[in-house]
């Protein structure tokens, strides 16, 4: 597999501050692939979705990022740059520009100066694409946040960009929104074979990655399966993350002595887990 | 009220005005307008008033709607009304008192003066009733874009993208500055009573934390908007392409013609 987005010895740091939020960074992630970046507030992880699409770039003159063998320091490429990596962020509020949904969604394809019949098909097929086509000529103030939160997806998706970066989509969102937008960003790993970059700190939400970072004060402390990085609880809870009850809960079982692994985080999965280790016992 | 800023007044139909290119309906607007400014005497007004009749007729927005307009601005027009009263000083004389005398001509000026500008409301409610701001605003762009010859395109687009979020963030905000009220009288800041004063500075604590927040909301959606290629307008082709149909063609007429007439009565009477 070749690699879309490639860090080399990324420092970042905000303006002359030598606090550095990012400290010596290097990470390759692969075209097709879905990974999950996990951390806690301020662990940096925000500044790295940032500096894979250029809002942000390096503070320090070796370090580089190359994205589809574009350097994002070159600001006559930012727009190439950007129609190939996607951006969703946390609020939904504040990333939707106009007063009607089809409208909004178009505003990606209008600026990438595409036909207007071109950029009719896109806004459709994204609109369908999320499950949002009937609520085209609505305002966005009359949705919910998990609906708007798909608007805005659909106005990333309608670019047709190879990457889909999302930083904490779901954080303001309620049980419902979250798991209808985190249905969405699978089927398009699975289906559409998009690359998929989903920076989160809810661990839940690692289970859909077949690749799971670990942020922690601007440095990466593990890099793996998921798990791989769930079998090892202690880190998780020193680095600050809420561990997933049922998760904690095999934790609690193994600590008392009983054979079992802390892969798991689906009710299900425990669940079976669970009845596995006991009919283990019993024989 | 604020927060169904996006659809403003816009009344839902599909009669021809509707249907009508907004840009031809700004232009139309303009023109009528100035021919209700060109009309010398009440009696030359009998034009303009039948056509905004027909216009309100063939809108099918219901009369009571362009009532509640007119209520809105009665002061104004009572105001008018009363000022122009005293203003006539031909004709024969109907009240006198004190330094104050009404004549007929002042009577017939303030009659005028009346109609015109209630005449003015009901043409310019057909637009926003008939018209979605959004509608508007492009209208506004697209007829504005001449200034391109001049070196101003960016600035016309700049002004389009501006009046667009607006539109988009008026019921965000609001929603906000409920929010934040409710915060504040949750922990005892009185908004309601005291006197004008009291209540203006009762206010600050309201005030501040929502320009905070939609400075961070800007800085947001400006990136958002960088992520979704915008680059300030340049190369960008809109979804939604306006087109004058022959429908535009004949209001164009009918307002012509109107205007026509209004020159005319102006030379006869």
């Amino acid at each position: 597999m070749d690699s879309l987005i490639k860090l080399n010895n990324v420092d970042f740091s905000y303006g002359e501050d030598k606090n550095f939020i990012l400290n010596n960074l290097n990470l390759e992630i692969e075209r097709g692939s879905f990974t999950v970046v996990l951390g806690r507030n301020g662990s940096g992880k925000s500044t790295l979705a940032k500096l894979m699409n250029g809002l942000c770039k390096p503070s320090n003159d070796d370090g580089v990022v190359i994205v589809d063998g574009i350097d994002t320091k070159n600001e006559k490429t930012e727009i190439e740059i950007r129609r190939r990596v996607g951006m969703v962020f946390q609020n939904p509020d504040n990333q939707l520009v106009a007063t009607i949904v089809e409208e909004d969604v178009a505003f990606g394809p209008e600026n990438l100066g595409l036909t207007p019949q071109e950029t009719r098909k896109r806004v459709d097929d994204a609109l369908k694409a999320v499950g949002m086509y009937r609520y085209r000529k609505s305002t966005p103030h009359h949705l919910s946040g998990g609906q708007k939160q798909r608007v805005a997806i659909a106005g990333i998706i309608a670019m047709r960009p190879e990457c889909l970066i999302l930083d904490e989509p779901t954080a303001m969102l309620d049980p419902e929104g979250r798991d209808d937008v985190l249905d969405i960003i699978t089927k398009f790993n699975r289906e559409d074979g998009m690359t998929i970059v989903l920076i989160t700190h809810f661990m839940e939400e690692a289970q859909f990655a077949d690749r799971v970072i670990l942020m922690s004060d601007g440095e990466i402390i593990k890099d793996g399966k998921p798990e791989e990085i769930f079998s090892d609880i202690k880190t998780l809870e020193d680095i600050g993350l809420d561990v997933p009850q049922t998760t904690g809960l095999l934790y609690k079982l193994k600590e008392k002595g009983i054979d079992i692994t802390t892969d798991a985080i689906s009710v299900e999965e425990t669940a079976a887990k669970i009845s596995a280790a006991l009919h283990l016992e019993e024989n | 009220m604020l927060k169904d800023i996006t659809f403003g007044q816009f009344f839902e139909s599909s009669s021809p005005i509707h249907r009508m290119d907004p840009r031809s309906k700004i232009l139309l607007l303009i023109l009528n307008i100035i021919f209700l400014f060109l009309t010398k005497n009440v009696f030359s007004l009998i034009i303009p008033a039948v056509l905004t009749i027909v216009i309100i007729i063939i809108s099918g927005v219901p009369v009571k709607m362009f009532i509640k307009n007119i209520k809105t601005i009665l002061p104004i027009i009572i105001f008018t009304t009363l000022i122009n009263l005293f203003y006539g000083s031909a004709g024969t004389v109907l009240i006198a008192f004190w330094h104050f005398t009404i004549t007929t001509s002042g009577v017939m000026r303030a009659v005028y003066m009346a109609s015109r500008i209630i005449l003015l409301i009901l043409q310019s409610s057909v637009l926003t009733y008939t018209t979605t701001p959004n509608d508007i605003t492009d209208g506004i762009e697209s007829l504005l874009s001449f200034l391109k010859v001049f070196g101003l395109g960016t600035a016309v687009h700049m002004l389009a993208m501006m009046m667009t979020i607006a539109l988009r963030f008026i019921p965000t905000l609001v929603e906000e500055t409920e929010k934040i009220m409710s915060a504040q009288k949750a922990r005892g800041a009185d908004l309601e009573n005291g006197k004008l004063f009291d209540r203006i500075r009762a206010l600050i604590p309201v005030l501040i934390p929502l320009l905070i927040s939609s400075v961070r909301r800007a800085y947001e959606l400006a990136e958002a908007m960088e992520c979704r290629c915008y680059n300030g307008g340049v190369g960008r082709v809109r979804m939604k392409q306006m087109k004058y149909s022959l429908l535009d063609l004949w209001a164009a007429v009918v307002c012509v013609a109107f205007s026509g007439g209004v020159i005319a009565l102006n030379i006869l009477l």
